[in-house]
């Protein structure tokens, strides 16, 4: 009906002059926007199914395709912005909840941005990374609280189980399901190269991917897809999903649709079935429960590996961290209001938790006066962008970052916030065979690692100026920090001062 | 192998256990020890006194015989095995069980066999001999649930939300009438001569396990739930 007649968001520009009409644009788009007209003799475009993905534009062999934002607008309205008045005519005309990809797009203050990092100068003299040994290796679980010594003096091993990390940047969640695989044969692969872990997501681990399980962190979500004996003993570490940056307080719901062959064989489910995760895991109301289930695992798997807590940046997010510090958890993972997520509705993405920066900083506080910092290592993510936000993070108490956005980046995504579709012209965010295999699993591992290393070198060149040589003497150093255009308040919370302070 | 539980705590209790290299076990005396049988396989448990929470949890094919009651999370996660109760047990029964048989000789807490699935030739059943708590089934994805119904004389034996988010899988409930109050995601009916046939081989290692007789149990009414497809967990979604 015309009422809910949407002009498109995007206008796909192509220059005549350019075109030569070889058709990569329309064999590239599985949005199906670019189309051969036979009778003119030229490409026309059909701008209500382009998702921005840049696909075309980045294979135009002429460069003869850009897409832009259209001008079209409704009455100028700072209130009633043609996005709010759009959403309301889809509702209207469908019944249907929002739904949305990847992180909260919304102009929310950004507090990496508002921090700054100090540098040495005459008093404590930097150092140089490519002269001096830097360490930025670290290890992640419960630090005993004491050293012990048998009858006769020797040192008794009380470690608990660690793992080691090359560099402070772990993959964080993302099922098979959600993403191809490819990307996971890229993640998992870099995870290796790069000495460090890639996360399984909730939805169970693929047969060919066990010879990577060494660098693989194995999770436990509440649908409990493909979990069994040799998945938990697969994994370096064990995860229980508790909850999600982009969705606190809700499940997931992977369609009967993308459940095929091999994602069924993967989460232990029938092909066509939905793969429902419920909100709640059935056995956990309370961190007593959630003690049992850390418990259950740890004996399933002979206390040989770490359990990691994942859980959403929310309001409570220091008393929640300290109760999870207490269950026996060996780390402590934190998904701020960023987070990307395959599908999330809208109005849930964009509205509810809080900035991971704020969440990490209170947590590592409440965590520190409470005297328990040392039983656990706290993992965050929800938009690490660089090696700015990681190196600012471990100076605000993380032990290690997680990044998922920025390793889909990595891999080609542009962001074009369309996953729930199925329809990723990447071969990311996909399970069609034809798509998937854009994604070159060699070049995606490549690319990973060069990034992460990257922002290795950029970290040791940051602490190098601060004169710090090593990742446990920056971990939750905040003298290091000092924050830019933030309220007292803010302040107060970062535990960090005033630039010129 | 025999071990007295006492007040042994759980995980030296387990570890004693995993270290014996004996597959048939023996534990008396338990005073609610936590994870007996958990991700085992290849073994008999044979289990007196009371085994706590997270008995046989992502139980791998052992067998687990309680004579007593179990407590919370009882099979859950579990993959394949049995695991019969001469007695009753508490929540969580069955959690996302995957494969394998439970056999509950009494009744069940809270969210039994909530998010059972199934999975290629793995099919898991729960048999609850008497009544079963709240939100029984919900989020069922596969798998049989059958509860009998013992002592509550023709009554629905289950109590609210039975079946909530049901994409899959079958309930039978032993029941002179049908359940009314049901989520808009179940259908029920009836149970038809092949229903009956299903539940049959499971009803009679029922009376094998804890007496009675299976014709005599099959002979009473019984009502399937079974997830409605036009009203699947789907939700109508609208994007960007």
């Amino acid at each position: 009906m015309a009422i809910d007649f949407l002009y498109p968001q995007y206008e796909v520009v192509r220059n005549p002059d350019r075109c030569i009409t070889c058709r990569a644009c329309e064999r590239q788009c599985a949005n199906l926007v670019h189309q051969y007209d036979v009778d003119f003799g030229h490409m026309v475009s059909d701008e209500s199914k382009c998702v921005c993905c840049h696909r075309c534009v980045s294979l135009c062999p002429t460069r003869a395709l850009k897409i832009v934002k259209t001008d079209h607008t409704f009455k100028e309205n700072a209130n009633w912005t043609g996005k709010a008045i759009s959403e309301v005519y889809r509702q209207a005309g469908s019944g249907g909840v929002l739904l949305s990809s990847m992180g909260n797009p919304e102009p929310f203050p950004i507090y990496w941005d508002k921090i700054l990092i100090n540098a040495s100068q005459v008093t404590n003299p930097p150092i140089d990374p490519l002269r001096e040994p830097m360490e930025t290796r670290t290890f992640l679980g419960k630090k005993p609280g004491r050293i012990e010594r048998d009858a006769d003096g020797n040192l008794v091993n009380n470690l608990s189980p660690q793992l080691q990390l090359n560099v402070p940047v772990m993959f964080s969640a993302m099922s098979y399901g959600s993403i191809s695989y490819n990307a996971h044969a890229s993640l998992a692969r870099a995870a290796v190269e790069l000495g460090t872990y890639y996360n399984t997501g909730e939805g169970g681990l693929h047969q060919d991917f066990y010879q990577y399980g060494d660098h693989t962190i194995v999770q436990v979500a509440s649908g409990r897809f493909g979990v069994f004996k040799e998945y938990l003993e697969a994994g370096a570490a064990i995860e229980i999903k508790m909850g999600q940056g982009a969705k606190p307080g809700i499940g997931g719901h992977l369609p009967g649709l993308k459940v095929g062959p091999d994602i069924s064989r993967t989460r232990m489910i029938p092909e066509g079935a939905d793969a429902i995760s419920p909100a709640p895991h059935h056995d956990i109301y309370s961190i007593e429960d959630l003690r049992q289930l850390v418990f259950s695992l740890k004996e399933a798997t002979g206390y040989k590996k770490p359990v990691i807590v994942k859980i959403a940046a929310v309001h409570n997010v220091a008393a929640i961290a300290s109760g999870i510090a207490r269950s026996g958890a060996d780390i402590i993972a934190i998904d701020g209001y960023r987070g990307g997520t395959g599908a999330a509705p809208t109005r849930i993405r964009d509205n509810v938790g809080i900035p991971i920066e704020l969440a990490l900083a209170a947590v590592d506080q409440r965590l520190r006066d409470e005297g328990i910092r040392d039983q656990v290592s706290v993992v965050i993510g929800g938009s690490v962008r660089n090696s700015a936000d990681l190196l600012k993070a471990i100076a605000l108490g993380a032990d290690a970052v997680y990044i998922a956005t920025s390793a889909l980046l990595a891999l080609g995504c542009h962001l074009c916030r369309t996953c729930q579709s199925g329809k990723c012209n990447w071969g990311i965010a996909t399970q069609r065979p034809e798509l998937v295999k854009r994604l070159n699993p060699d070049i995606g591992c490549k690319r990973l690692v060069n990034l992460v290393t990257a922002w290795d070198h950029e970290l040791k060149e940051m602490m190098g100026g601060m004169g710090i040589n090593s990742i446990e003497a920056l971990r939750g150093n905040r003298l290091m920090l000092r924050g830019i255009g933030l309220t007292q308040k803010e302040l107060d919370i970062l535990g960090i001062r005033h630039a010129g302070e | 192998m025999v071990f007295t539980a006492n007040t042994l705590y759980y995980q030296e209790l387990n570890r004693q256990i995993a270290a014996c290299a004996d597959p048939e076990i023996v534990v008396e005396n338990l005073l609610g020890q936590r994870y007996l049988g958990c991700g085992s396989s290849g073994r008999r448990f044979r289990l007196y006194g009371t085994p706590g929470n997270g008995l046989g949890q992502y139980l791998n094919g052992s067998t687990i015989e309680v004579f007593g009651n179990a407590q919370d999370a009882t099979g859950d996660t579990m993959n394949e095995g049995e695991i019969v109760i001469h007695g009753s047990c508490g929540d969580a029964a069955g959690y996302a069980m995957r494969g394998g048989r439970i056999l509950i000789e009494g009744d069940c807490g809270y969210r039994g066999g909530i998010h059972m699935k199934s999975y290629l030739g793995k099919y898991p059943v729960l048999v609850i001999g008497g009544q079963a708590g709240s939100f029984l089934g919900e989020y069922q994805a596969g798998g049989l649930i059958v509860v009998l119904g013992n002592g509550a004389e023709g009554r629905v034996p289950v109590s609210y939300f039975c079946g909530t988010g049901m994409h899959g899988g079958k309930i039978a409930l032993c029941c002179d009438e049908a359940p009314s109050g049901l989520p808009r995601q179940v259908l029920v009916r009836e149970a038809a001569p092949d229903d009956l046939a299903e539940l049959r081989p499971h009803v009679e290692a029922f009376c094998k396990a804890f007496g009675g007789s299976a014709e005599a149990a099959l002979a009473r009414r019984f009502h399937i739930l079974t997830p409605n497809p036009e009203a699947g967990y789907r939700q109508l979604y609208t994007y960007e």
